[in-house]
């Protein structure tokens, strides 16, 4: 019987809920009033990937007759699916962002079919066109960022030796590690970088091994791909050798070997989908960008960066920011001696053989596998 | 001198006089209901303690805990959903304490479960689901089973701790999940996230109808109530009580204890590896390095906490089940941590720990004969 008034209280919830939702699909000034649901992977301080989602939150805060509630730490699993559900029925959130890679298939595709009147927006560039409507899954051409990272440390190293933590060979790392070793050619074309797989997104003790082994081995400028950078930040710094950021701006940690970085820039998208959503534009479901479109940028230059290396990576970044330069420009040659660009063809960023890389180029010393 | 009737000792010693059948009979049970009550009363008003040291008012704590736990009848899903896995994670450390070992090694055994699980339905694409679905429980079972049977042979026949090797057997689970994961058994279409191909919706074994809670609640609950009938009513489960009290006379009386160790870590092995199974069939429908979310890890702390009683674990799962599925209310509402609910989940389990010396200690509780 106590089961009774429970259910019936839910129900209730669940009305007011879907009237909620209601009124956000079909008001005017749907943004005022809007509860904004961010779920996390990671903790939201962690230097990293997730600390750059929630720059982009608390973006959102400052924008009036928003709240923002914000989970952090919640894994790939059902978990999701319930603290989303949570969000929904507790919160009354009518706009969810699961930023986690991971969260999409199956989780948010079964959310946004389960709210069919709610929105949500994935961080990852994963929707195709079988996904529900309502959900959408946006992300940036971060390798810009890190191609101009490259330039600057082709002229920061002194050995001609660069390093890079990676968590997995997948096509969006291989991708950065790419463009940061063909940036990085363009500044030195005799700098080589040595890739060191951690095997998964988060390990801060071989992140911390592959960076000291690194710089063991040489390499006087790092950067990374993995979720918390923190760790290969810190101990580089100690070590007296240079990094390149990534995700957020990590100066904070190492203001004396900071030279530039990749970082997310959804402080700037953030309230931008919900501006769009108050004029009652669609938000694309298929969202992608670069330096561009202000999805990614690049971290300010830390002072041990030299006139010459400024002059030519601000040079590059302003055709990026103009649309007319290709990272990915044939010929381009695998470390194997492969032919994987051929002389002519541009691969542009939209260019879906891209999504698919697989090789890292000539330059980069280490294997996919 | 004498106090009277005030005398805490004469008043024990009253007590049992009135109804000393009853509490000779019960005593025992109802020792074993006060004092993890108590305990757990114990650590709640702790950890509000701890929380008010942050700012925060304990009464919202307690309150916003029952609303995201048992407040409302999604509540109770989102905690059922989350006990499922637990109960069956935990019987395989329950099981095998019944025989004197410390098996912390369900984490692999799921891992494995899963694996297998998806091999057999990936390789019978042409099976009814009816067929797949049983075949997928089996290869579960034994993938799981034979893993943890294997930590339980090297200690019968290498002198290996049983405790060590489980453990480490979850990170060899965990590579070779992922080293088949990420090669043969990779779906050449997951590039950035790898995973094997899906089982396909129409082998997905969903929820419990009227439900959102799948049905790995009921695969819990029926290992909970076979395990509690095999070691509590059988003969099997009695020579495995004997031998887990004292191997020696085990056997001398005669009992094959080689063949009950080999047994009883299948038998948990199985039931993690059960768990796994439904992570696939209910949940990721693939299998990816999201299994891996620390289910076999939290099991542990079930199973210590029920002092091992399969019976015991169903509402201990259910807590600490409803004490997860809370932590996002606390995270959201209160702006608490994610860690917070660690604190808790480490408070309450040193208070029962150190309850344990409670046992038999309790005066009134006695029954005087």
């Amino acid at each position: 019987m106590e089961f009774g008034r429970i259910s019936r209280r839910h129900l209730l919830q669940g009305g007011a809920a879907l009237t909620l939702g209601t009124a956000f699909g079909a008001g005017a000034a749907r943004a005022a009033g809007t509860t904004i649901g961010f779920v996390y992977v990671g903790s939201r301080d962690d230097y990293g990937y997730n600390q750059a989602h929630a720059q982009g939150a608390a973006a959102l805060k400052k924008l009036p007759g928003l709240k923002v509630i914000e989970e952090e730490k919640v894994p790939e699993t059902d978990a999701v699916e319930k603290t989303i559900e949570s969000m929904i029925n507790l919160d009354g959130a009518s706009l969810l962002f699961p930023t986690s890679f991971g969260y999409y298939n199956p989780h948010v595709i079964k959310m946004a079919k389960k709210f069919p009147k709610l929105r949500f927006e994935h961080c990852g560039g994963l929707w195709s066109d079988k996904d529900p409507t309502n959900a959408g899954s946006y992300f940036g051409y971060i390798d810009e960022a890190q191609y101009i990272s490259g330039i600057v440390a082709g002229y920061s190293t002194k050995s001609g030796k660069l390093g890079f933590v990676a968590a997995k060979p997948i096509p969006q790392v291989l991708r950065n590690i790419n463009a940061f070793t063909l940036g990085a050619r363009l500044a030195n074309p005799k700098a080589t970088t040595q890739v060191i797989f951690t095997g998964d997104w988060s390990m801060p003790v071989k992140e911390a091994e592959a960076t000291n082994s690194l710089i063991d081995q040489g390499v006087d400028v790092l950067t990374c791909h993995v979720d918390g950078p923190k760790t290969m930040v810190e101990n580089a710094a100690r070590r007296g050798a240079m990094v390149c950021g990534y995700h957020v701006n990590q100066s904070p940690l190492a203001p004396k070997a900071y030279l530039t970085g990749a970082e997310w820039n959804w402080e700037a998208l953030y309230p931008k989908f919900v501006k769009m959503i108050a004029a009652g534009e669609t938000i694309p479901n298929f969202y992608r960008g670069g330096l561009k479109e202000e999805i990614v940028k690049c971290s300010p230059y830390g002072e041990a960066v030299s006139a010459e290396a400024r002059k030519h990576a601000d040079d590059i970044k302003a055709k990026l920011v103009a649309g007319n330069y290709t990272i990915f420009k044939g010929p381009i040659m695998d470390n194997k001696g492969n032919a994987v660009i051929t002389s002519g063809t541009d691969r542009g960023q939209t260019d879906p053989e891209l999504e698919k890389m697989n090789y890292l180029v000539e330059g980069v010393l280490g294997a996919t596998s | 001198m004498t106090t009277g009737s005030a005398d805490p000792v004469e008043a024990v010693g009253v007590a049992p006089a009135a109804d000393p059948g009853f509490l000779q009979r019960y005593g025992a049970t109802i020792e074993y209901i006060l004092i993890p009550g108590a305990a757990l009363v114990g650590a709640l008003a702790t950890f509000g303690l701890f929380v008010a040291l942050f700012g925060k008012n304990p009464l919202d704590l307690y309150f916003y805990m029952y609303q995201g736990a048992f407040g409302t009848w999604f509540s109770w899903q989102n905690t059922l959903t989350r006990a499922a896995p637990l109960i069956l994670t935990a019987l395989c450390t329950a099981l095998p304490a019944q025989l004197g070992m410390v098996i912390i090694g369900g984490e692999g055994a799921l891992l494995i479960g899963a694996l297998s699980a998806t091999s057999v339905a990936l390789a019978m694409p042409w099976a009814s689901p009816l067929v797949v679905q049983t075949a997928m429980v089996c290869a579960g079972v034994i993938g799981g089973g034979l893993w943890i049977t294997l930590a339980g042979a090297l200690r019968q026949y290498r002198g290996v701790n049983e405790t060590i090797s489980s453990l480490l057997l979850v990170y060899i689970g965990l590579a070779v999940l992922n080293h088949l994961v990420e090669g043969a058994m990779r779906d050449p279409a997951s590039l950035n996230k790898p995973s094997t191909r899906e089982i396909g919706a129409a082998n997905m074994i969903g929820s419990i109808p009227g439900t959102d809670v799948h049905w790995g609640l009921a695969f819990g609950l029926v290992a909970a109530f076979a395990s509690y009938i095999l070691i509590y009513h059988t003969v099997f489960g009695f020579s495995a009580r004997v031998a887990g009290g004292n191997i020696r006379a085990a056997k001398i009386v005669g009992l094959g204890v080689n063949k009950l160790i080999l047994t009883i870590c299948f038998l948990a092995g199985g039931a993690a590896g059960i768990a796994g199974m439904v992570e696939v069939a209910a949940v990721q429908g693939r299998t990816n390095a999201n299994l891996a979310a620390g289910y076999g890890f939290t099991g542990i702390l079930v199973a210590f906490l029920a002092r091992h009683n399969p019976l015991a674990i169903i509402p201990v799962a259910i807590l600490l089940g409803g004490i997860s599925a809370s932590g996002g209310l606390l995270q959201r509402r209160l702006g608490l941590p994610d860690a917070s609910v660690l604190v808790l989940q480490g408070i309450i389990f040193v208070f029962v720990l150190a309850s344990d010396a409670l046992y038999g200690r309790i005066g009134f509780l006695k029954g005087k004969s």
